[in-house]
C-alpha cells in the first residue's frame, strides 16, 4: 500500500535562501514519525511546505495519493492535513472555546466537543475566557485539540514539547498515545529526545536540509552514537 | 424659557440632535474604516465616496427606476458592496504584501476618479432626496420638535453599528475576521479562503459607507462632494479612538458628533474645527488613541 | 516605510565614477534648458512648474528620505502664500522678504503639525497630518486677512533688493528660476548632511535608530519642519508669480496633488519629483482647456501608478538597462 504522505526530493526557499536541499521522506498511515536534527536544519521549514505556508518549493508532496503542489493553502486542510504551528498560533481576540470551534470540519472521524472536553477537561472549564489567558501547556492542548474536530488524517505538529513542564509533557505523551489509538497518523519536529522515543515510531534525522538517517524506534540503542555526533547532545 | 448654561433649553437640545446625527454617520463611517482596516491593514481613503455612491445610489434609483426609500436602504449597500468586492479582487489585493501607505495611496486615486465621475455626470451642486413618506413630519416632545426621519437615522445607525459589532464578536463569521486579523497564514491553513474574506470584508465596509449615505441623503444634499468632507473628519475620529476595537470607532463617533453639535451651541465659530481639536488634545495626552491597542 | 522607500537613492558618494560624470552632464544640459526655456514656452506656465517642482522636492524630502508620508502639506504651501500675499500686499514689504516671512510662516506651521504628526506612524501620520490641515482650511475660511472666497487678489511682485522690477515676466522667471536652484541645493546638501544620513537610517529601520542612541523624534521633526519651510519656499513663490493666494492652495487636494508628482517621478529620487509636477502640471494645462475634469485623470493615474509603476519615471529610468549603463544605481 502506498504511504499516506510521500515527499520526494522536496527543495524549499526563503526568498534567496535555499533551505530545504532535496528531502525524501514516507509517512505511513497510523504511524508516528519524528524528525530529528539541530536548530536551523529546515525540520519546521519541512512541516510548513508540506503544509503549503511556504510556496516557493520544487520536487513531489503527494498526499493520500494526490499530488499537493498546486493545492493553494486553504485547500491543504480539505484533504485531510492538520497543523499545529510552533508557537501555536492561539488567538488572543477569541474565547477558547472559539479558539476550538475555529478550524472548520474537513471530513468525518474528527472528535466530538464532548469527546474533546473528556481529553482536555481543563479547556471544558476555561471555555469563555480569552484563548491567551491559558497556561502555555494549556494552550498547547488547545491548539492540538481544535485540530481533532476537524477530522484531518495527518496530524502535524512543530516541537509540541518545547517550554511546558515535564507534567504537561507527560501529558501531551498520553494525548499522542489515545491518538494513535485512534488510527491518527502524526508527524512532528522534537527537540525533546526521551519524550520524542516515548511517541515515535519511526525517526527521520536531518541535517543541512535533508534527511540522513531513517530508523524504527527498535534501532534506537544501536543509533545513539550518530545521533549524538549529528544532534551534538 | 428654560436655560441651561445661559442657553434656551430648545436650541441646546436641538444641536445635540444635530450632534447625535453627525455622530451616527462618524460612527458608521468609523467603524466601517476599522474593520477594514483590522482586517486589510488599508486605510479606505474612498470610504467618503463609497458613502457618497451610497446617496447617488439612492437618488438615481428613485430617479431612473422608481425605486423607493426603502428598497434603496438594501439594494443601494448592496450595489456599492458588489462594486467595492470588485475593486478589491482586481486592485486592492495586489498591494497586501506593500507598505500599507500604498492602500492609502490607491484608495485615495479611487476617490478622487469616483468623485471626479460623479461631479462630471452630475455637477457639482447638490440635490434633494426627499424624506419618505412614513417617516416625513415630526413629532412634538414637549421640550423639542423633533423630525421623525432625524430620530429614524438615530436609531437604526445605532442599530447597524450594534448589528455589526455583534456579527463580529459574536459570530463564527466574525470569529473568522478576529483570528485572520490576528494570523490570517494559519487561519487559511487551518481551511478558511482568507482571500475570500479579505474581498468580503471590503465589500461589507463599502456596503456599511454606502448604507449610511442613503441614510444620509434625505438630510444633507446630495452631492458629489458629500464624502470627502465627511471622511476627513472621520480620520480624525479613528485617531482620537484608535483603530483597535470596533466598540471603541462607534462610541468615538457618537462622541464626537455630539461635541461638535454642543460646541454648535456655545461657539458656533469653531464648530467644524472642534474635532480636529479633540484630536490634538487626544494626541498629546493619549498618542494611541483612547481605545487604541496598536502603534 | 520600508517597502516603499526601498527605491530610495543611496547616498551619493557610494556612486561610481560614471555615475558622476553622468550627473554632471545632466546637471549641465538641464541647467541650459531652465535658462533658455522662456524663448520656447510661455514663461508663466514654466514659472508655474517650477514652483510645483520645488513643492514637490520638498515633500520628497519628507517621504523619499525620511519615510514619512504627510496628507498635509498644503498648509505649508498655501499657507506661505497667503502670509508672503499678505506682507508684500498690505505691509509693503519686498519679494524677499515676503518670500522669507512665507518661509517662517510655513516652517512654524510645520513645526506646530510635526509636533503633533510625530506622535504616531505610518497611515496614523498620514491621517493626522490631514485631519490638522482640514483645521488649517478652516482657519483660512474664516481668518480675516486671507479675504475667504476671494482670496488675497493683485498681489504686486514688487522691486527685488530694491530694484530689480519683478512685474515683466523675464526677469521675474529668472528670479524665480534662481529661489528655485537655491530651493534644489539646500535640499541636496540636506539629504547628504549627516542630518540627512539619520534621517534615512531611521527610515530605513526606526528601532535600530532608536537603539543606536538617537533621538528619532527630534529628527523626524526637524526633517519635517525642512520640508514645511522649502514648500512654504514654493508657496510664497507662487503666490508672487500668479499675484494671489486662494483657498485652493491649502485645501487637501493639493496635499493630494504633490503625493501624486512625487509618485509619478519617483518617490526618493533627488530630481524624479521635478518630473513629477512638470507632468502633472503639464495635464493641467491641457486639461484645463477641455470640459474633462481634472480629478478623474489625477485619480487614475493614482491607482495606476500605485498598481504597477511604484519607483516613479526616475526610478524606472534609473532601473533600467540604459539607467544601469550611465552609472545610476539599479533599485528593486
Amino acid at each position: 500500500m502506498a504511504p499516506l504522505l510521500q515527499v520526494s526530493n522536496l527543495n524549499a526557499w526563503y526568498g534567496e535562501s535555499h533551505v530545504l536541499h532535496g528531502v525524501d521522506m514516507t509517512v505511513g498511515e497510523g504511524e508516528t514519525i519524528t524528525i530529528l536534527g539541530r536548530n536551523g536544519v529546515g525540520k519546521t521549514t519541512t512541516l510548513r511546505t508540506i503544509v503549503g505556508i511556504i510556496r516557493e518549493r520544487k520536487g513531489e508532496i503527494r498526499f493520500a495519493g494526490k499530488d499537493m503542489a498546486n493545492v493553494p493553502l486553504h485547500k491543504t486542510a480539505h484533504n485531510g492535513i492538520g497543523f499545529v504551528p510552533e508557537e501555536r498560533g492561539i488567538f488572543s481576540t477569541l474565547t477558547v472555546e472559539e479558539n476550538l470551534m475555529l478550524p472548520p470540519v474537513v471530513a468525518e472521524g474528527g472528535m466530538s466537543l464532548e469527546e474533546i472536553y473528556e481529553l482536555f477537561p481543563n479547556l471544558q472549564e476555561r471555555r469563555s475566557s480569552p484563548g491567551t489567558k491559558l497556561s502555555g501547556g494549556e494552550q498547547q492542548m488547545l491548539a492540538i485539540a481544535r485540530i481533532l474536530r476537524t477530522g484531518v488524517k495527518l496530524l502535524i505538529l512543530d516541537e509540541p514539547t518545547e517550554g511546558l513542564a515535564p507534567v504537561i509533557v507527560q501529558r501531551i505523551g498520553e494525548v499522542l498515545k489515545t491518538l494513535k489509538e485512534r488510527g491518527m497518523t502524526v508527524l512532528l519536529v522534537e527537540q525533546n529526545f526521551r519524550f520524542a522515543s516515548r511517541v515515535a515510531d519511526r525517526f527521520y534525522l536531518m541535517d543541512h536540509g535533508r534527511m540522513v538517517a531513517n530508523f524504527p524506534v527498535a534501532e534506537l540503542p544501536g543509533k545513539m552514537d550518530m545521533l549524538h555526533k549529528v544532534l551534538g547532545v | 424659557m428654560t436655560m441651561i448654561f445661559g442657553i434656551p433649553l430648545q436650541a441646546f437640545l436641538g444641536q445635540l440632535l444635530i450632534g447625535l446625527i453627525n455622530g451616527s454617520f462618524y460612527a458608521l463611517l468609523s467603524l466601517g474604516l476599522a474593520v477594514i482596516f483590522g482586517l486589510l491593514r488599508v486605510i479606505n481613503f474612498a470610504h467618503g465616496a463609497q458613502y457618497m455612491l451610497g446617496a447617488f445610489a439612492a437618488m438615481l434609483m428613485l430617479e431612473y427606476f422608481g425605486i423607493n426609500y426603502w428598497v434603496a436602504l438594501i439594494l443601494g449597500p448592496i450595489v456599492v458592496g458588489l462594486f467595492g468586492a470588485v475593486i478589491e479582487r482586481t486592485m486592492l489585493s495586489r498591494l497586501y504584501n506593500l507598505d500599507p501607505l500604498y492602500g492609502l495611496l490607491f484608495t485615495f486615486g479611487l476617490a478622487l476618479a469616483i468623485e471626479g465621475t460623479f461631479r462630471y455626470l452630475y455637477g457639482a451642486a447638490g440635490q434633494p432626496y426627499s424624506v419618505p413618506a412614513q417617516l416625513a413630519g415630526g413629532t412634538n416632545l414637549g421640550f423639542m420638535f423633533l423630525p421623525i426621519y432625524r430620530g429614524w437615522v438615530v436609531v437604526v445607525s445605532l442599530v447597524a453599528c450594534i448589528g455589526t459589532w455583534l456579527l463580529i464578536e459574536k459570530t463564527k463569521l466574525g470569529a473568522y475576521l478576529r483570528a485572520a486579523t490576528e494570523n490570517p497564514v494559519l487561519v487559511q491553513a487551518f481551511g478558511v479562503n482568507v482571500p475570500v474574506l479579505l474581498t468580503l470584508t471590503y465589500g461589507l465596509g463599502a456596503a456599511l459607507a454606502a448604507f449610511a449615505g442613503v441614510l444620509a441623503a434625505p438630510i444633507y444634499q446630495v452631492s458629489p462632494l458629500m464624502g470627502s468632507n465627511i471622511i476627513i473628519v472621520v480620520f480624525a475620529v479613528v485617531v482620537v479612538g484608535g483603530m483597535g476595537s470596533i466598540m471603541g470607532a462607534i462610541l468615538t463617533g457618537y462622541m464626537l458628533g455630539i461635541a461638535e453639535g454642543l460646541t454648535k451651541v456655545f461657539y458656533p465659530e469653531a464648530s467644524n474645527i472642534v474635532i480636529f481639536v479633540i484630536m490634538a488634545i487626544v494626541l498629546l495626552l493619549r498618542p494611541a488613541g483612547l481605545f487604541g491597542r496598536d502603534a | 516605510m520600508s517597502e516603499m522607500t526601498q527605491t530610495a537613492a543611496k547616498p551619493r558618494i557610494e556612486r561610481s565614477a560614471t555615475a558622476s560624470r553622468t550627473y554632471a552632464i545632466f546637471l549641465i544640459i538641464g541647467l541650459v534648458a531652465l535658462i533658455l526655456a522662456p524663448m520656447f514656452f510661455y514663461p508663466i506656465f514654466l514659472m508655474k512648474l517650477l514652483c510645483f517642482a520645488l513643492f514637490a522636492c520638498a515633500f520628497n524630502l519628507l517621504l523619499g528620505y525620511t519615510g514619512l508620508l504627510s496628507f498635509g502639506h498644503a498648509t505649508f504651501f498655501g499657507g506661505a502664500a497667503y502670509f508672503t500675499a499678505h506682507v508684500v500686499k498690505e505691509w509693503g514689504f519686498p519679494p524677499e522678504l515676503g518670500i522669507l516671512t512665507g518661509v517662517v510662516g510655513a516652517a512654524l506651521l510645520g513645526l506646530i503639525m510635526g509636533f503633533f504628526a510625530i506622535r504616531r506612524q505610518g497611515i496614523y501620520f498620514a491621517m493626522i497630518t490631514l485631519a490638522l490641515s482640514q483645521m488649517f482650511f478652516f482657519f483660512c475660511l474664516q481668518a480675516k486677512f486671507t479675504e475667504g472666497e476671494d482670496g488675497i487678489q493683485s498681489v504686486p511682485r514688487g522691486h527685488l533688493f530694491g530694484f530689480i522690477d519683478l512685474s515683466g515676466s523675464t526677469n521675474m522667471y529668472y528670479f524665480v528660476l534662481a529661489v528655485f536652484l537655491i530651493g534644489m541645493v539646500i535640499i541636496w546638501r540636506f539629504i547628504n548632511s549627516p542630518f540627512g544620513m539619520i534621517l534615512r537610517s531611521i527610515r530605513e529601520n526606526e528601532p535600530r535608530a532608536i537603539s543606536l542612541g538617537y533621538s528619532v523624534a527630534r529628527y523626524k521633526l526637524g526633517a519635517f519642519v525642512m520640508s514645511a519651510a522649502l514648500a512654504g519656499l514654493a508657496g510664497g513663490l507662487k503666490a508672487l508669480v500668479f499675484q494671489f493666494a486662494t483657498l485652493t492652495d491649502v485645501a487637501w487636494q493639493m496635499s493630494g496633488e504633490v503625493i501624486l508628482m512625487t509618485l509619478l517621478g519617483g518617490i526618493g529620487t533627488l530630481i524624479g519629483p521635478i518630473f513629477g509636477a512638470g507632468l502633472v502640471v503639464t495635464l493641467q494645462n491641457y486639461l484645463a482647456t477641455s470640459q474633462f475634469p481634472v480629478t478623474i485623470v489625477t485619480g487614475v493615474i493614482f491607482m495606476v501608478c500605485v498598481l504597477v509603476f511604484r519607483r516613479g519615471i526616475i526610478g524606472e529610468f534609473y532601473a533600467s538597462r540604459l539607467g544601469r549603463k550611465l552609472g545610476f544605481e539599479h533599485r528593486r
